[in-house]
Formats: structure tokens, sequence, C-alpha cells
């Protein structure tokens, strides 16, 4: 198949402003969007501003709106488009515009550092430590996060509420919270966290993130609602608070 | 004041690249009480070692106990074709299962064993299965748990911001220069030590499994300031890149589709690995395909199928088969899991080459073979290091993982890689710790060369040419690609020296559009000064290699020569020009020579 031209239109500006721009550009076979935002960059456009890395939806770096859809352009191909049909990218909505398609991320990043660090509990006797397969499968499914953000950004909760952002820590770091809750090796407690700093009770289970998780990451069903149902045990559940007096959690 | 003039920051070791080793080595400097700054050109946990596959090479034997650090670096060295550095192969194979195990003190979760150890999976050039994992993405595991570890143990960490010069005082590092990607505003930092984690620079070549980050700017800045660099000729082709459709070609396939168990054939249905079996490894390589499939389950009985001969073995054959007209239209031959194992295992053990293969190619790998080629994929080359202490040859400048010469010789064994970036990454921090507690009194900032260093990065603006930096991007790509790729010959190289320096001019012509605001053209406009330096270093070394030997393969010379058998090539820059010099190996004690001979 020849190269085809495609009609792309693109957001460009900073955050004093800006609008969209059109571009018509040859797109090869088996194109994704962002190999037809670089093609734009090499000839048409030098200092379009885009982040990325692997190319293979490994690393989460070219986070998009295309069309309106929070994406990895990477892994979106031009053969899903109608053929004529103008492409939309813009970038995602949740944070603040850098440069064209890049966004300041920062919010994320800040979360993190403020989720207690993995402790491990002691060692087994033969100085091992032993953790069986069923066990982590799990686990292992937060630890397939990309940090691609698209499910912070689909978030309504910090979307159109930015002042929510100072309150609420968004669904992937309810997925790392998840991940070192349920660690068998774990010894931390991050329970009150993750109802005052972090917020959970925002979360109103609409299942957004879950839809644009490229990773395919269960986050509502998987990671928070089990978040919430610790808290809640925690904190609503009269045994449970009773007898939280005399125990530490419950792994 | 040049303090005043830039943003200034004073620390005692600033880490240049937060891949794996900068991580390591920036978590050991903070530890061994050095006030340190991570430098990277990314937002942190997208660096390179993000997208390892395969796993971390150490042996832990989990799986087989007979395995120990004397088998692999008995491994090492063979795969790196004896040219390795045996000091540093034994630290290497002595270090690494404490490495990985430390991972999973601070929350890494690799796949386990039936008894709940760590599992170890089979990759080429090992001896036993070896190689921890998650599934076949294991550099992300790897580098969230070591970005996460260092972000809680509070060590500062400047994202997206590009250092390109290295600064001296009397001889010895002072500092570094560079820049912010988002506001373009240059940035000074004022410190003791530098430790080097910049990767290699495999953006030079076109058909590449290496991000935009892969220019070379650790070699540039080493060889700025007068570093030695070693072994450059020997530029890794992965076997199995993705070669259909034309928009992924380079993207790598994990060998650790051999490793469970898949395996190449050309269009006649052959497998055709058993016809490229080298008189180096036959005692230790299956014959027969019954024997090969046997090994994967007992390998004490069999030996390895040719389908996990080291890497720059099967690139090469997969380069003569298709050159023999036995490949497939699209210029590749075909990896085959779908026909030896069963789907649920396949998406199990390989869930991202799955993905990767659906969405981007529509191909299902459980169902049918892919379609793969070689791709430029690793520096075995780079900054000339001390083997314990990483230190270069310039004073208070260090260097781990690809940047940095020796471990792997003339070739590198999968999984051999995620292990060096840990091993050496630490060792990277300590001794750059070490050498700022035993180095008193102050270094000084040379504000003069500052100021001239802040006008090279900015000549693009300034420029009255009209050259694109992309165009000359491209125009390097495909210069190595065609002169300084797999096979090599005197002609071409000699060829692709005037290319380069053509490219060289060309590059004081550059003109960028825009702002110094996150301008992704004027950033390729200076990493071309790096790419450039890192594609000449490669030649120079390539043209004076006159053998075949590991990721440097020679039409002219299409054989080992024992005269090269125990000999470096150091680069180095005179007055602008590079110069190539032969250097003996460090002698091997007895003791581990007596490893090499022994039997498989």
């Amino acid at each position: 198949m020849a190269a085809q031209d495609v009609n792309m239109r693109v957001w460009r500006g900073d955050a004093s402003g800006g609008g969209f721009k059109d571009y018509r550009i040859a797109a090869g076979e088996g194109m994704v969007v962002l190999d037809v935002i670089h093609a734009i960059q090499a000839q048409q456009a030098n200092d379009l501003a885009v982040r990325w890395n692997c190319k293979a939806g490994k690393c989460g770096s070219c986070s998009a709106e295309i069309n309106g859809k929070p994406r990895l352009m990477c892994m979106t191909r031009m053969n899903t488009f109608q053929p004529g049909e103008t492409i939309t990218v813009s970038p995602i909505k949740t944070f603040p515009i850098i440069r064209d398609l890049v966004t300041d991320v920062s919010y994320n990043y800040e979360k993190a550092r403020q989720v207690p660090a993995f402790k491990p509990k002691p060692k087994e006797a033969d100085g091992t430590r032993r953790m069986f397969q069923e066990d982590i499968d799990r686990v292992q499914e937060f630890h397939k996060c990309i940090e691609c953000f698209l499910c912070q950004d689909v978030c309504h909760v910090i979307r159109d509420h930015n002042d929510n952002k100072k309150a609420f820590a968004g669904p992937r770091i309810f997925v790392r919270l998840a991940a070192l809750e349920m660690h068998p090796l774990d010894a931390n407690d991050r329970i009150d966290l993750i109802k005052e700093k972090a917020g959970i009770g925002y979360c109103n289970i609409t299942k957004c993130c879950t839809e644009v998780c490229p990773e395919h990451i269960h986050i509502t069903d998987n990671a928070i609602i089990p978040l919430k149902e610790r808290v809640a045990d925690r904190y609503y559940d009269p045994i449970a608070k009773l007898l939280g007096l005399f125990s530490q959690k419950n792994k | 004041m040049a303090e005043e003039k830039y943003e200034t920051h004073e620390y005692d070791v600033v880490v240049i690249g937060a891949g794996g080793a900068g991580l390591r080595a920036a978590v050991e400097a903070s530890a061994r009480g050095a006030r340190t700054a991570l430098v990277c050109k990314s937002l942190l946990g997208k660096a390179h070692t993000v997208m390892a596959e395969g796993g971390i090479a150490a042996a832990m034997g989990n799986v087989y106990p007979e395995d120990n650090w004397k088998v692999h670096f008995r491994d090492t060295m063979r795969g790196g074709k004896l040219l390795n550095n045996w000091r540093m192969a034994q630290i290497h194979a002595q270090e690494s299962p404490d490495r990985v195990l430390e991972l999973e003190e601070w929350g890494a979760l690799f796949d386990r064993t039936h008894d709940g150890l760590i599992l170890q999976r089979d990759f080429g050039g090992h001896r036993y299965a070896r190689l921890a994992h998650v599934g076949d993405r294991t550099g992300l595991e790897m580098i969230r748990t070591l970005q996460q570890h260092a972000v809680h143990k509070g060590i500062d960490v400047y994202m997206e911001c590009n250092l390109q010069r290295l600064l001296l005082d009397g001889g010895r590092i002072s500092g570094a220069f560079g820049y912010w990607r988002e506001s373009g505003k240059f940035i000074l930092f004022k410190c003791k030590a530098v430790v080097l984690a910049t990767g290699g620079g495999g953006k030079a070549w076109k058909v590449t499994s290496n991000s935009w980050e892969y220019t070379g700017d650790g070699v540039t800045m080493a060889i700025d300031v007068g570093a030695d660099l070693m072994d450059m000729e020997f530029m890794q082709f992965h076997p199995t890149g993705m070669v259909w459709p034309p928009s992924v070609r380079g993207i790598l396939v994990t060998e650790g589709v051999r490793g469970d168990g898949g395996t190449l054939k050309n269009t006649n249905n052959e497998r055709f690995m058993f016809n490229y079996i080298p008189e180096f490894f036959r005692a230790e390589t299956a014959e027969t395909e019954k024997e090969a499939d046997a090994w994967y389950e007992d390998k004490k009985n069999n030996r390895r199928t040719p389908d996990l001969l080291p890497r720059d073995e099967v690139a090469r054959a997969i380069n003569s088969e298709v050159k023999a007209g036995r490949g497939t239209p699209h210029g590749g031959v075909f990896l085959d899991i779908a026909s030896r194992r069963p789907a649920d295992y396949i998406q199990r053990r390989l869930p991202s080459m799955y993905h990767q293969f659906k969405e981007l190619a529509d191909v299902d790998i459980t169902k049918e073979p892919m379609e793969v080629g070689p791709t430029c994929h690793y520096s075995m080359g780079g900054v000339r290091v001390d083997a314990d202490s990483t230190a270069t040859t310039v004073p208070g400048l260090f260097a781990a993982g690809e940047v940095a010469a020796g471990l792997h010789g003339a070739n590198r064994l999968g999984g051999n890689s995620l292990s060096d970036l840990l091993v050496f990454g630490r060792r990277a921090g300590l001794y750059a710790a070490e050498y700022v507690r035993t180095h008193e009194g102050p270094v000084t900032i040379d504000h003069g060369q500052v100021d001239r260093y802040a006008k090279e990065l900015l000549a693009p603006f300034e420029s009255k040419g009209s050259e694109n930096p992309y165009a000359v991007h491209a125009d390097l790509q495909d210069c190595m690609q065609d002169l300084v790729g797999i096979i090599r010959s005197e002609s071409e190289l000699r060829k692709a020296i005037e290319v380069i320096a053509q490219l060289k001019e060309r590059s004081v012509n550059l003109k960028v559009e825009g702002n110094r605001h996150y301008n992704p053209g004027w950033h390729l406009a200076l990493d071309l000064h790096s790419l450039l330096t890192f594609a000449e270093a490669a030649t120079v070394a390539a043209i004076e290699r006159k053998e075949s030997r590991g990721g440097h393969t020679r039409d002219d010379y299409p054989n080992t020569d024992p005269r090269f058998a125990k000999i470096n090539l150091i680069v180095r820059r005179k007055n602008g020009d590079f110069t190539v010099s032969q250097e003996p190996l460090p002698e091997m004690p007895d003791e581990l020579k007596t490893l090499l001979e022994e039997k498989t």
C-alpha cells in the first residue's frame, strides 16, 4: 500500500493560549498516530512539542486525546479511522499545558511521593522470601501500570474540578496503593492515608479509568473497590473497630 | 557571574540518566551520605530500562541448583568472545544475585517457582535458566521499584533536564551544564563527581529498538573532556526486531520468545539455526531438533538449542537467510511459538509481545508466526572504566550501564544488561561518593567556559543556514544502517567517514524554528553533536579491527584473528581528530582461565 495523505488537526499553543492547526501529510502502511505526528514534526513543524519514548505501549509517555478519546498515540493505528476523516489530536485535558501536546503531569509525581514506601516483613527462617504465584497474581496486575496517566486524565473528580486535586490522589495512585496494600510482604499501613489524604471517598466508581487503561488493569474492580472496603472495615464497621483496638491491620 | 546568570545547583554527586544504572547509582551515592542529584532527559520512569523485556541474569540457582557465579562468568566471557574485561565479568557474576534480591526487599514482585522463590527463565548463551523476570515486562518492574525507592529516599530528581557538557577544574570534574527542556533555560550543576548513566547511541541507526533518548550523550560528554572510549566497534544487532508493518520496523521482540520455546524458521519451514552453529559453540549446542526440544526440560542430558546461540550469531544467521532468498517478502524470517506452546502459556509468559503484535501488526502470536529481523539494539563499547570502581580516565567522572565499556566484550548476552545496571550502577554510586569524601577542597567553575558552552547551545537559533535537523538525522541513520551495519567492509566504512564529515558540515548550518520553550527541533539539533560523535567513534574503531568478532563482522576479514584476540581498541580525540590505539586486555588470573576451559 502506498502512502496516503491524511488530514490531521493538532492543538498548538502554550499556557497562554492556542488552537488547532490543520496539517495534511502522507501516512504509510501500518502507521500509528504518533508516526504521523513525527512526520509533521520532521517535515512541517520542527518545533511541534510531543513526548514519546518506546513507541510500543510500554513507557506511557505519548498520552493524548485523539478525536476526544484519551489514548496512547503509539498504540492508535491510523487504519482504525475512516478514510478521509480528519483526526484531531489534543493534549490530555486534566493537566496544565506546557506546549502543544506536552502537559505538566507533576501532580502525579507529587501524589506518588506521599505514598508511604514498601516496608518488608522479616525474612523466613531460612533467609529467603517465599511468595507463591497465586498470591502475587493480583498485585502483578497493578504492577503492569505504565504511568501514562490516562486514568488520571479521564477521572471526573479532577478532570472537571481542578480544586479536587489537593484532596484526591486519583486512580493511578489507588492502583499503587492497592499494589502495596496487597503485597504479601508489606508491613506498612496506609488505610488512613487512603481515606484522608488520598481521598478515596471522592471516587464514585464510574469506571472511566478502567475503560481507558491501555494495560487493561481492572482499576475500579480490583484496586479501588477493595481499598474502599478496607477503609469501610477500619472506619465504619463497629466490630472491626473494636478489634482494631487490639490488632494491627488485616492484610 | 555565571552563578547569577544561570540557575545553579551544588551537589557532591550528579548522576546523569535515570534508567536502571542511574537510579541505582543515585540510591547508593545518597545512602553513602553524598548530596546527590539525579538528572534525566525524559520524565522519571520512562528511560530505556522500562522497555527491557526478558529478565535479569543472576546465578541464583533457584531453578538449576547447579548454577553459580562461575558458570555465569564463563557464559558471559564466551558470549563476549573472550574480549570482556575479566574482572568486570567476575564482579558482575558474583554480585548480581544480591542485587536482584535487593530489588525484592524494595518491593519488586518477580514471577515465582513452585516453592515460592524467584523463577528463572532460559535465554541465549546462558547454560542454565537464569533470568529473574516478570512475564516479558521485567524492565518495567525494575525501573518502577528503583524509581519509588529513590523517591522515598528523598533524592532530588531533575526531570526533562538535558545535560550536554561536563566542566573541568584543573583536569578533574567540577560540574555539568545543560538546559531544561520545558523552558529552554540553562542549568548549571557544580559538583565534584559525575556518574554517566546515559545509555547508548543506537538512534544513529535507522532500524533500531532505541528511543529518541539514545543519542550517545554520555560517550560524547566523556570524550569531549578527554576520557578514553573503548570497544566502540562492537554494536549489538538484536536478532529479533519487528519487520512489518514498516512503521514498527525495529521494535524489539524479546529473546524470551525463544527462551520459552519459540524457534526461527525460513520460508522453507526449516529451522535454519542448525546450519549456523559455529565451531566455538559446537560442543555445547544441540545438533538435532529432538535434542534441542528436549533441552528445555532436561539440561543435563541435552545441549542448548541453536535458536539460543548468542545474539551476534543469530543476527548474522538471519541476515544470511534473507540474503539467500529464504526470507519473508518483508525481509525477515519467521519466529514461531504458536505451533509449539499452548495459547494460554504464551499469553501468560509473553503478554506484552502478544499485545504488541496484535495491536501493531494484526498478528495473533498464539496462532501465527511472527516476522522478525535484526535491529540495532545495544552498544557494547563506551567509556573506558576501571573494573572495580567504574572510574573513567577523567578524575571525578564515573560511568555505569550501557554507556560504559568492558563487561560485555564483543557481544552482550541477553539478560546481562539489567544485571549490569544494578551491579555497576551501585558501584558507581559507591565510588563516586567515596571519591567526593577523599577529595577535599572546593572545585571552581570556569565561567568563561560555561559562557562558551551556552553560546554553542544557542547557535542553532543564530544560524543563517537552512538545514533541517530531522533531515540531517535521517541521513545519518541511512548512512549508519547501510555502511556501518551488521556486515561491514573497509570501503563502506571509509565511505561512512566521508558521509559523517559532510553531515558534520551540514550540522553547522542547522536552522531551528520557534523559540526555546519545549522545542524538539532545537533539542534534536543539539543531540546531533552527540549522535555524530558516537557514529564517528564507532566507525573509526570498526575500520581498525580487521577481523570478525561478536558484534563486529567484516566481509573483508570474515574470521576471528588471533592478533586481535587480546586487544581492545581505545578511541581518543586529539585536536578534533579521533585516534584509535590498540591496548592489550588485562591478563586474566589462572584460576579464572580454567573456568573458561571447563566443558559445558
